[in-house]
């Protein structure tokens, strides 16, 4: 083959079929979106019942959670994200996502080594971030 | 005109049965009435995906046996390999046969490997009979090289979808009018840059792309000398790029190509992006269609090159590039 590296990259490039992006986010914005609004609603309903603002945003996190799990355990939520994309992945639902399906997968190697001590593969790298970034501001709180 | 990649058999190992198993996603496929097991569940009766692997070579085995007419006891060698850590479904399915086994690995070409590794087996009558079965399971390799599979991602148009199954051939002497393998040519590991493990069919296409040339130079041959040439598992992107290549040297590939990665899914309905993957791609291809036409003598002359891609999980978090390998082994009858 009379290419370098770098034209082979080239070559294949235009060779690929490219993602159909427009349609990705229109369908990311649609069921991300409808995410949201299933906060919204959740919101108002909670607070509906008297609990106030702070609870009431608790309690939506977890009825999301909770959802997301049970969609993931019954093999739908993937099929979901398959065509939402990101729609699927920012929202917290994702979150719960990525740790149930990790549960799921290694329960065949045990309930310690392979369930618990893999659940956070991909999640890990968020808490990571997530917890440094909270401390550099704290930080930074402290001195202002 | 011999060159010293290409290894010519004077005895005639005959490929004497095949033998294969396929999952739901592989029986929904164009292909499926080829198959002789189609099953529906990935786990196959067993606790694990990585058990059911296992059990294929043995499903595999049987029928392959049972074509060719002889019992497992005469059979010298079982090569195989599949795609998981240390061959494990490959090693595990023999444990109780008595059988030996050689573990191979040459990630996807790694039947084609074994077929030509048999022949000379055969060839140079160190055993009388060889069994080669390989595997690889959609759930196992999305676990090993992947995701979870309830995991919600997105895959790109250039990813492939690892088959589901196992392929078996035994190889022997025969005076029994069987499918001969003729020669076999062992490639080179050829690095063209790529590393974006969704896009195996271009990381491979180079290996292809040289196997091909030398093998067309060693035999003196050119591709409408063959009634069929089967690439593995190149796919839709693998495909596109391995025909360019060779046209740029002039070698064209005619009606007489494919590939079986995109012939083992109908790829636009079942949203197969660009096509099939796995060990029991070509494997499964072959022992069933390929086999098929070479017994009904729809194809007399076939060039079955399996194309291996070489990474591993660990190689592409180092952002290592992705090697590929390509073995050709040519199939008369």
């Amino acid at each position: 083959m009379n290419m370098s590296k770098k034209e082979y990259a080239e070559y294949v490039k235009n060779l690929e079929p490219a993602s159909p992006h427009l349609k990705n986010f229109i369908k990311a914005f649609l069921i991300g979106g409808a995410i949201c609004i299933l906060g919204q609603i959740l919101l108002n309903m909670y607070m509906s019942f008297g609990l106030d603002r702070d609870n009431a945003s608790a309690a939506v996190s977890i009825t999301l959670i909770g959802l997301s799990a049970l969609l993931t355990g019954f093999g739908i939520y993937d099929k979901i994200a398959k065509h939402a994309g990101a729609g699927t992945l920012v929202p917290i639902t994702g979150f719960a996502n990525s740790i149930v399906s990790e549960a799921l997968e290694f329960k065949s190697e045990g309930y310690i080594l392979g369930m618990c001590a893999n659940m956070f593969k991909l999640a890990g790298p968020v808490l990571v971030m997530g917890i440094s970034a909270s401390i550099f501001y704290g930080i930074i709180l402290l001195f202002l | 005109m011999k060159g010293k990649e290409t290894v010519f058999f004077k005895n005639a190992p005959k490929i004497l049965g095949t033998g294969c198993i396929v999952g739901k996603n592989e029986s929904d496929g164009p292909l499926a009435e080829y198959f002789d097991e189609r099953i529906t569940d990935g786990r196959y009766g067993e606790k694990t995906w990585e058990q059911a692997e296992s059990k294929f070579h043995n499903t595999a085995l049987e029928f392959a046996l049972k074509k060719a007419g002889i019992t497992a006891n005469e059979l010298g060698c079982i090569l195989g390999g599949d795609l998981l850590n240390q061959c494990v479904a490959a090693s595990f399915a023999w444990r109780d046969s008595g059988i030996p086994f050689i573990g191979l690995y040459g990630a996807c070409s790694t039947f084609v490997e074994g077929l030509a590794l048999a022949g000379q087996f055969v060839d140079a009558s160190s055993f009388p009979t060889a069994a080669v079965s390989v595997s690889s399971h959609f759930c196992t390799a999305e676990r090993q090289y992947r995701n979870p599979l309830a995991y919600g991602g997105q895959r790109p148009p250039t990813a492939q979808r690892t088959v589901t199954g196992a392929g078996c051939a035994i190889v022997g002497k025969s005076d029994k009018d069987a499918p001969e393998i003729k020669c076999a040519t062992f490639g080179c590991v050829t690095d063209s840059g790529i590393s974006d493990a969704n896009n195996m069919g271009a990381a491979m296409a180079p290996a292809a792309y040289e196997t091909l040339s030398t093998h067309f130079k060693n035999t003196n041959t050119v591709p409408s000398d063959y009634d069929l040439i089967a690439t593995g598992d190149l796919g839709e992107v693998g495909r596109k790029i391995l025909i360019d290549l060779l046209s740029r040297d002039g070698i064209s590939l005619g009606d007489e190509y494919i590939d079986c990665g995109c012939e083992m899914f109908d790829i636009k309905r079942q949203d197969m992006h660009s096509g099939a993957s796995g060990c029991a791609c070509a494997a499964t291809v072959f022992s069933g269609y390929i086999m098929h036409g070479l017994l009904k003598k729809r194809w007399k002359k076939v060039l079955l090159a399996g194309t291996g891609s070489l990474q591993s999980p660990l190689t592409v978090q180092q952002k290592e590039t992705i090697p590929g390998v390509c073995h050709a082994v040519v199939i008369e009858v």
